[in-house]
């Protein structure tokens, strides 16, 4: 799946980051814990969150995350923006909540990598 | 490279902006160096984790990352106030963190179970009224390095 997918899926608008709209992405990870997204390592990423503060972009940078997706129409501020930019990392809006965001992508194939053990 | 290169960074408390950009810089440079993907990751996040800490727990301190042939060492001092009991404070979900960290994402109690999964070695040193002394290694593989 690529990022475009992601964004129509979604019916999400781009914040930044279009021109990188062909990137892979091979897992989804929901949370608005940055600690429990910061656990689980997941190649290729895509994050979906509600959280809006600069340790998310900060949080998806450490985690090589391709592209993360405020939900709920969350809208980040021009420092994070900028920050997401100087990092390649495709920021999205959503309206839809969390639940009905990942299961979105879920239908798709999307698949949020090794259970917990 | 065959001497080690040491990077030294200030961290304030309570400061959220700025918060990672100790770990974002390291994460640059090691990347910069060529170091392989998975070893900077494990870098990148146990530093991040520890960094976040300081930031909400500490009264600020500094971040010591010395890089050499076969391993990243990153040594977190702190000016206080003290871990009163680190056994306590390694248990996942354990959490001191006022409910204003909890809205920016963190204080769920796994930042130092996060550190220890990713270094490969991971020391605690405090005393309360004093400072925290956190030591983390990861070492590089020969065939990799």
């Amino acid at each position: 799946m690529t990022i475009k997918d992601i964004k129509e899926a979604l019916g999400a608008r781009y914040i930044c980051g279009e021109e990188l709209e062909d990137r892979e992405v091979h897992a989804a990870c929901g949370s608005d814990m940055l600690s429990d997204v910061l656990a689980f390592v997941k190649d290729r990423a895509v994050l979906l969150t509600g959280l809006c503060n600069p340790q998310v972009i900060r949080t998806a940078e450490m985690m090589d995350i391709v592209c993360i997706v405020f939900v709920r129409g969350k809208m980040p501020d021009d420092v994070m923006i900028e920050m997401a930019k100087e990092r390649d990392i495709v920021l999205l809006s959503s309206g839809h909540r969390m639940f009905s965001a990942c299961g979105l992508l879920y239908e798709k194939g999307l698949r949020g990598g090794a259970p917990y053990r | 490279m065959n001497e080690s290169i040491t990077l030294n960074y200030d961290v304030d408390s309570n400061d959220f902006t700025r918060a990672g950009e100790a770990s974002s810089s390291v994460k640059r440079k090691l990347k910069l160096m060529g170091v392989d993907p998975d070893i900077i990751r494990k870098v990148a996040i146990s530093l991040y984790e520890g960094e976040i800490n300081m930031v909400i727990h500490s009264y600020g301190g500094t971040i010591e990352v010395i890089i050499s042939t076969d391993m990243i060492e990153m040594i977190l001092r702190d000016k206080g106030p003290g871990i009163e009991d680190t056994e306590l404070a390694m248990q996942a979900g354990y959490t001191t963190a006022p409910d204003n960290i909890r809205s920016l994402g963190f204080g769920a109690g796994m930042g130092l179970p996060n550190m220890k999964k990713y270094s490969d070695d991971l020391k605690i040193e405090s005393v309360v009224g004093k400072g925290t002394t956190v030591r983390m290694k990861v070492y590089i593989p020969k065939n990799i390095s």
